[in-house]
């Protein structure tokens, strides 16, 4: 019985904080969240190199064959710094296509997933907040692909397309294929940018195994966002420390003021309590299949949650400035709006692990 | 990460199981007073080395090599059995440890053993009229009269004064000093001359806390727990292992499995309650709070096995705060489960420590009890203030001149 995380993994958490905090700090963000496209290439590339691409991918097709728990640690320290890119759907697809992939589809896919020579996402929402595999409706007739998905985040950087199909099956479409088109949303969360995508017979590829992972892969997803919300989390408690350590009224900082101090205790007792559930929600995907569904949709429901209340209070804690546009606070503030509704809000996610625990 | 137990802890968890087969006693010492039973089957506990294993044989422990893992499995294999294993009593869980760490020899000789089993029962009294959250403004005199300490003054919210034998307590013994510089930690018989226990009633109906009135109160010189002025310092020591009680987790599992059942046991427009949405979203908020809570508790535990404390800071500061607010949110709910039944007055017996399980006077007795002790050991606002203070380095509050 060991709970806790290895050396190795408080190496790994370091290593990509240390990138982070180089290549994305604040000031860098801003102009990705400022620009037109949402995607800053050089980051990307940067993150390719340090195995990002294909963490959790098996080494046979050049991934680093870590767990989800590794995954979760890495997912945080990019939330830490709302790192802007098409991490979260390129991770998402590639597991769908490890674990549900036929042999020829992972030879083929998986080592440029890695590399990152194809950019991979997933398509998942569609309309009227169906994220679940069993709410998937889109028909496939004859090896293509008809019909509309919501909110598939970095789409327009994909080259290639993980679908959730109905009967919680997956496909495969090839983003240059006929019959795909993308079309950008004015996304609330600038650091992952969101398109619809429609599918006019488009030629696409079954998985397989894809109904057999499909709630799998949604799970891990949910780890992916709990575990991002974490970080940002943390990352808005810093950003309130420091800002109410320097920002004088009545003559002084405002953290001495004890109400001030009393929230933000509030904010780090109750963020800091979650991690253990992140840990624990990420090692069952990994060890305890039994219990996986269960602690994933816990996780995502409850830290999600915990999160967008910090952020709340971050926000209030700055004052007027903390609702500009120039503050950085929206920047994470909106992140954690995004966690918490994407594939379902906490509602969503209790209603569900009320039914998993049997009750 | 590994949440498996190796085989090692495996085996050591079936011999424990097996031990526990024991309890509750049969034949003629099924008859024995329930005290007694609890005294005997304790004894057999610390002769295997699954109770009080922190302290020496000498002083009445199972002096075991600590393990973390080991202790975990006692407590989980003991709660189920609800078998007595190290007593939670306030004697056993922060005396013993104070004098084990701070006593002198003949302290330790004298009262650890009896403690740990249960023959001499302790109170504590530190709180004062005057002097709660801000504790080192007490103001209960104690001076050194030839080889007596000769005590005047008044304790308040002094849980079990009226069954303890002894006090250990705070009391002014330098007036001249700093405040925190003046106080000393003593150990008082409650059977001396001059002691008046008031009994207080709590809102519950119960009557756990008292009022202890001391008037030319004698205790031998002998009866200081380390030096003169330095009650302070001594008493930070029981107040760790009073904090460590109240986060218990295990403690928190009996709670929230207790409220699963209450909200299955209860019905709602003709069908359990557990089935009703709103229900069920509250319910699983407060999973997430608990298995947050429960997991933070494995986390700490390694951390303590990899003599990795200094890590774990913030999660074990947080500890007291989170969870006695979640205690809050598990009684509130299950005042909403019990909806009218939540209108009857709770029982003495309801009210007071070990009321039997899920009844709704308990449930309502522990709505109560669940905002005292967020109150007690250190009040929320404390918490908080210790939580900016020591683990996020936010500044002190300014204090008012004198
Ligand atoms: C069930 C129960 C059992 C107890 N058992 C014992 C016992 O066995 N022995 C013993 O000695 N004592 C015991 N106590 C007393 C307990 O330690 C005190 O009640 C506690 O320390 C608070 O002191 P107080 O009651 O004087 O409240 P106060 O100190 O007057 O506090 C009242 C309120 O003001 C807030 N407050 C106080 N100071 C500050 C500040 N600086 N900043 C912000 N907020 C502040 C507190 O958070 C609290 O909410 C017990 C209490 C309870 C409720």
């Amino acid at each position: 019985m060991d709970f806790g995380i290895s050396e190795e993994q408080e190496l790994l958490q370091e290593t990509v904080r240390g990138f982070v905090t180089n290549e994305c700090p604040a000031t860098h963000l801003r102009e990705v969240f400022d620009g037109e496209s949402g995607h800053d290439p050089e980051l990307w590339a940067g993150m390719l190199e340090m195995g990002l691409g294909g963490l959790t991918l098996s080494e046979d097709f050049g991934g680093a064959g870590l767990d989800i728990l590794d995954l979760a640690l890495v997912s945080e320290v990019l939330g830490e710094g709302a790192v802007p890119s098409p991490f979260f759907g390129h991770t998402v697809a590639g597991l769908a296509l490890a674990w549900g992939g036929s042999d020829e589809q992972k030879a083929s896919w998986l080592p440029r997933l890695a590399s990152g020579d194809v950019v991979a996402t997933a398509a998942l929402a569609e309309a009227e907040n169906r994220w679940q595999p069993e709410q998937w409706s889109l028909e496939t007739d004859k090896g293509t692909l008809t019909g509309s998905k919501q909110f598939v985040t970095s789409a327009d950087l994909a080259d290639l397309l993980v679908v959730g199909i109905s009967g919680g099956d997956l496909a495969l479409v090839e983003r240059s294929a006929d019959g795909v088109d993308v079309t950008p949303v004015e996304g609330l969360d600038r650091t992952r940018r969101v398109a619809e995508v429609n599918f006019d017979s488009a030629s696409c590829e079954i998985l397989p195994g894809g109904n057999r992972v499909a709630n799998r892969v949604r799970d891990a997803a949910l780890i992916l966002l709990a575990a991002d919300s974490l970080g940002a989390a943390w990352n808005l408690i810093q950003m309130t420390i420091d800002y109410t350590g320097t920002r004088q009224q009545f003559g002084t900082n405002l953290t001495q003021f004890q109400a001030v101090k009393h929230q933000i205790a509030n904010m780090a007792a109750d963020i800091e309590q979650t991690r253990a559930l992140c840990w624990y929600a990420a090692y069952a995907q990994d060890q305890l299949p039994d219990d996986a569904p269960h602690a994933a949709a816990v996780a995502k429901a409850h830290i999600t949650d915990r999160a967008m209340e910090a952020a709340r209070d971050a926000f209030e804690l700055h004052g007027g400035i903390g609702f500009t546009w120039e503050c950085d606070v929206q920047m994470w503030f909106k992140r954690c709006m995004f966690n918490r509704t994407v594939l379902g809000t906490p509602e969503i996610q209790r209603e569900r692990s009320a039914a998993l625990a049997g009750w | 990460m590994n949440l498996e137990y190796s085989e090692e802890y495996v085996a050591f968890r079936a011999e424990v199981r097996e031990f526990l087969q024991g309890w509750p006693l049969t034949g003629d010492e099924a008859q024995l007073p329930v005290h007694e039973q609890e005294i005997r089957f304790r004894r057999r506990g610390i002769e295997r080395g699954y109770v009080y294993r922190n302290f020496p044989r000498a002083y009445g422990g199972s002096e075991q090599t600590p393990d973390v893992l080991r202790e975990r499995i006692i407590r989980e294999e003991y709660a189920e059995a609800s078998a007595p294993g190290d007593s939670a009593g306030q004697g056993p869980s922060m005396l013993a440890p104070t004098l084990l760490e701070l006593g002198t020899e003949a302290q330790r000789e004298r009262f650890i053993a009896p403690t740990l089993a249960g023959e001499i029962s302790w109170c504590q009294g530190y709180s004062e009229p005057g002097a709660g959250s801000d504790l080192a403004s007490l103001q209960t005199r104690a001076e050194l009269q030839g080889d007596e300490w000769v005590i005047n003054g008044h304790k308040i919210w002094t849980t079990t004064a009226h069954e303890a034998d002894f006090m250990f307590g705070l009391f002014r013994t330098e007036p001249q000093a700093p405040k925190h510089a003046g106080i000393s930690y003593l150990l008082v018989d409650m059977k001396a001359p001059g002691i008046e226990i008031r009994p207080l009633r709590e809102m519950t109906g119960a009557s756990m806390f008292n009022e202890v009135f001391f008037d030319n109160v004698r205790t031998p010189a002998e009866n200081i727990v380390g030096k003169r002025g330095e009650g302070w310092q001594v008493s930070r020591a029981t107040l760790k292992h009073e904090r460590n009680l109240i986060g218990d987790p295990n403690f928190m599992r009996r709670a929230y499995l207790s409220l699963l059942q209450l909200a299955r046991d209860t019905t709602r427009n003709g069908r359990p309650a557990i089935e009703d949405p709103s229900i069920r979203q509250e319910l699983a908020q407060i999973e997430g709070f608990f298995m947050s809570l429960e997991y933070t508790g494995a986390r700490l535990l390694t951390a303590t096995a990899r003599n990795e404390e200094a890590k774990v800071i913030l999660p074990m500061m947080t500890m007291k705060l989170y969870g006695t607010d979640l205690r809050q949110r598990i009684t509130r709910l299950a005042l909403d489960l019990l909806e009218n039944r939540s209108l009857i007055a709770p029982t003495e017996e309801e009210g007071s420590h070990g009321a039997p399980e899920g009844r709704p006077g308990t449930w309502t007795a522990d709505y109560m009890s669940a905002i005292a002790i967020s109150i007690a050991g250190g009040a929320s606002n404390i918490q908080r203030n210790i939580i900016g203070e020591r683990a996020l380095g936010l500044p002190r509050d300014l204090r008012t001149p004198k």
